[in-house]
């Protein structure tokens, strides 16, 4: 009786889904048959579905190329999908743990206007003077937070990506094509580094979170100083990187397992 | 190699159960959690189904010890820490509770305590068991079990049926049910029924006399932390360590271990505990007295407490009861939308006020409504409520006490809205801190578990785990403070002699309290 009355998955659903996601996944422009390619499906079938996505607004087609790309309403979407104060109350255990595990601080992030909003903070469980610093905005090129949200974010819009990138120290990234070739390594690897970039002495590593269907809601970090986060090489120590991306795991979990 | 072992501890709480694993620094290791139903049969009644709520503990402990990779012998304790007050009655050949348990907010007792009042005011028991007759407590919600369910006192008085708050009815069941189950309960827990005698931390003829409640359906009253017996369910194995009432756990978390140190927890009501120490102290201001823990062996530690019936909850009715929001964080979103109240106080007086107050024939008030009015301000007021509750408490303790509070260590769900929590230093004038690890019911009830059986020598070891993750400071202008204040003292006041006992309502109308 209850399985009658439950369907079946619908398949142009999944379909949609799982071309939404390789649009998310990848931060350039997807053509017809790069997509049909990817997802062996029939070209046919992927236009007719794209149409659709395109009338609701969830892809956007850019009228030069042909290609496409994640649509604004879909963004708009992004940003109300997950509250900001829910995605904290969800983030607050596993934050405490990787501030415990690390002795380190640790924050939680959100994009905001092409900006890391910061939703969420634990302090450095030393007892040292540290103030909140919930609700401050960052430069998403030059932390970790907003690497990681730059690289499973939306790409860029034109006007954006024609935007300087403003340096805040010698190292702060500030060429658009280094970059790029970074948040692909972001991608790559699953999460992503700050080393002085922002602060002088200063270092952080990031993972995303990730709620239904994969998209990036946020991103963790672990912040500190970068002789105790970094080896001599200036990377990141193994254990941060394995910690990070575990808290942002199981953060992940808990967004997937709630009631939408 | 030496394996490393870990202890366990269950939140047994009022809207879900959890269970979580911690390693010897006191961090969490793996944590499973699930709500249960909350039954709402008639207004004013709130009841639990005990018999879903052993299942679901049952399978959290199997979860938990799964997700870290652990079996029994790699679990040096467990600790329960429960809703307290929460009523269960059951078969014990069958294990079956009779009906469903009766929940701590529920006001079904409320004609039964006032005819208990009538004789000696609602304070005539207090000397003996540190409570004001009220709603709330255990004892009057097992005499109208007796009343109400046909036999049911003759089956007490056989000594057929049992009587438990949630952590005795689990260990019951956990070391064997109906097969050799232990009936024991803790003293913090004991204490909220009014049938426990604080000096002797034993069940008072006296008072369970006045009660009307069958001695031998009561547990046997043990300290706080000691071996229980060992799980035969669920977990073969699994030694039961320690068991505390979820606020004393919140206490023993947050390690206030000595006199003068005090943390509020914010859940579905709010609890305010300050460590007395190892002498019983009686407030004059509304405050109640219970045992804060007891380490097998030693003399219990005391506490002062402010009990707020309604603070997560009012958040809950906003969300379920008005559907304004969609989830308890989003109050927090829409609070935002606005600059302040803009003259609106809520007053959750659901279940009557708690302390200071003590008024169970109080109901809720919205009081300051315009045109001018939205959905953000009722959202702000919903938070200011439990604000402006937290500081009629801490008045009370500081006035009682004599000696002011000088930062609010605080804990549970609502510490993470941050509107809320930098409101309460607003309010409260003093620095409101949260400590590393939020779930310090859990934390408590592990601690407790794990010096038990020796896993951490003493109570300092404890101490140096604890480490602060969040700081508000006050921030407010000390007049707007005093009129805002004053504001809600006026709501309050609107709140009081709402429901009429049968005999006020042709007549004149009486104070039902003494
Ligand atoms: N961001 C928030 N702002 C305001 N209230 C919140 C927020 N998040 C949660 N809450 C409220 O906090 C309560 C949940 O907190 P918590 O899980 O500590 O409590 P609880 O339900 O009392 O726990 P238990 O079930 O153990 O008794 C709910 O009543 C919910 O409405």
């Amino acid at each position: 009786m209850y399985r009658a009355a439950v369907p079946g998955p619908v398949q142009s659903i999944e379909r949609a889904a799982a071309i939404l996601r390789l649009l998310a996944a990848r931060s350039g422009r997807l053509g017809l048959v790069e997509i049909s390619a990817s997802l062996d499906l029939a070209k046919g079938t992927v236009h007719g579905i794209l149409r659709t996505l395109q009338s609701v607004g969830f892809v956007e087609q850019d009228p030069t190329s042909g290609k496409y790309q994640l649509g604004a309403a879909l963004l708009h979407l992004g940003s109300s999908y997950l509250d900001v104060n829910e995605l904290r109350a969800r983030a607050l255990n596993w934050s405490d743990a990787l501030a415990a595990r690390t002795g380190e601080a640790v924050r939680v992030g959100t994009s905001m206007d092409s900006r890391v909003l910061i939703v969420h903070h634990v302090f450095r469980p030393d007892e040292s003077l540290q103030t909140l610093e919930v609700g401050n905005l960052l430069p998403a090129h030059a932390c970790a937070l907003g690497k990681v949200l730059l690289a499973y974010g939306p790409a860029p819009t034109r006007a954006q990506a024609s935007q300087p990138l403003e340096g805040f120290t010698r190292v702060t990234v500030v060429d658009r094509r280094a970059l790029t070739q970074e948040l692909g390594r972001v991608r790559e690897q699953g999460w992503s580094q700050e080393v002085e970039e922002w602060q002088p002495g200063e270092a952080a590593v990031a993972a995303p979170i990730r709620a239904y269907g994969g998209l990036a809601v946020g991103a963790i970090e672990v912040r500190g100083a970068v002789e105790r986060l970094c080896d001599y090489h200036r990377q990141p120590k193994t254990e941060h990187v394995t910690r990070v991306r575990e808290a942002a795991r199981a953060i992940s979990r808990e967004l997937g397992a709630a009631r939408w | 190699m030496v394996s490393e072992r870990f202890v366990m501890a269950v939140d047994q709480g009022t809207t879900s159960s959890r269970c979580l694993v911690f390693d010897h620094r006191g961090r969490m290791v793996a944590v499973s959690q699930r709500e249960h139903r909350q039954y709402y049969p008639r207004p004013g009644w709130v009841e639990h189904d005990a018999m879903e709520i052993w299942r679901n503990v049952a399978k959290l402990i199997q979860h938990a010890a799964r997700d870290a990779g652990l079996q029994a012998s790699d679990i040096v304790g467990l600790g329960i820490a429960n809703q307290r007050e929460t009523t269960v009655v059951w078969d014990r050949r069958t294990g079956e509770p009779v009906g469903r348990a009766i929940v701590w907010q529920d006001t079904r007792t409320a004609d039964l305590v006032n005819e208990l009042a009538r004789a000696g005011g609602a304070n005539r028991f207090r000397s003996l068991c540190g409570l004001p007759l009220a709603t709330y407590f255990a004892g009057p919600k097992i005499r109208w079990l007796l009343n109400e369910t046909p036999g049911l006192r003759e089956r007490a008085e056989r000594g057929e049926v049992l009587f438990g708050t949630m952590e005795t009815w689990l260990i019951w069941n956990l070391t064997g049910g109906p097969d050799g189950g232990r009936h024991v309960t803790d003293v913090t827990n004991a204490s909220r029924t009014m049938l426990l005698n604080l000096k002797t931390l034993d069940w008072d003829l006296s008072l369970c006399e006045a009660m009307g409640i069958p001695t031998r359906m009561l547990p046997e009253v043990r300290p706080s932390i000691e071996v229980y017996g060992e799980a035969r369910a669920v977990m073969p194995g699994l030694r039961i360590t320690a068991a505390l009432g979820d606020q004393q756990a919140a206490l023993f978390g947050q390690t206030c271990f000595a006199p003068g140190e005090a943390k509020c927890t914010y859940g579905t009501g709010s609890f305010l505990l300050l460590n007395t120490g190892k002498e019983i102290s009686h407030s004059n201001h509304g405050l109640i007295t219970t045992p804060a823990y007891q380490i097998g062996g030693e003399a219990p530690t005391y506490a002062l407490e402010g009990s707020i019936a309604i603070t997560g909850s009012l958040v809950q009715w906003f969300r379920d009861g008005l559907g304004l929001i969609s989830s308890a964080p989003e109050i927090e979103t829409l609070a935002r939308t606005v600059e302040d109240n803009g003259g609106c106080y809520i007053v959750p007086a659901f279940s009557g006020l708690f302390a200071p107050h003590w008024r169970s024939e109080a109901r809720g008030v919205i009081v300051g409504l315009t045109s001018y009015i939205t959905k953000g301000h009722l959202a702000r007021a919903v938070l200011e409520a439990t604000g402006w509750q937290t500081r009629e408490v801490v008045d009370a303790m500081n006035a009682d006490s004599g000696v002011a509070l000088t930062t609010l260590k605080v804990d549970g769900g609502m510490t993470s809205d941050h509107l809320l929590m930098q409101f309460l230093a607003d309010v409260l004038d003093v620095p409101v801190v949260r400590p590393l690890v939020a779930e310090t019911v859990s934390v408590g009830a592990a601690y407790a578990a794990g010096l038990a059986v020796g896993y951490w020598a003493d109570l300092d070891v404890l101490r140096r785990n604890w480490h602060r993750a969040s700081q508000w400071l006050p921030a407010m202008d000390p007049r707007h403070r005093e009129i805002e204040y004053e504001n809600w003292q006026r709501a309050v006041e609107r709140t009081l002699d709402w429901v009429r006992q049968p005999d006020q309502v042709q007549g004149r109308r009486a104070r039902p309290d003494q």
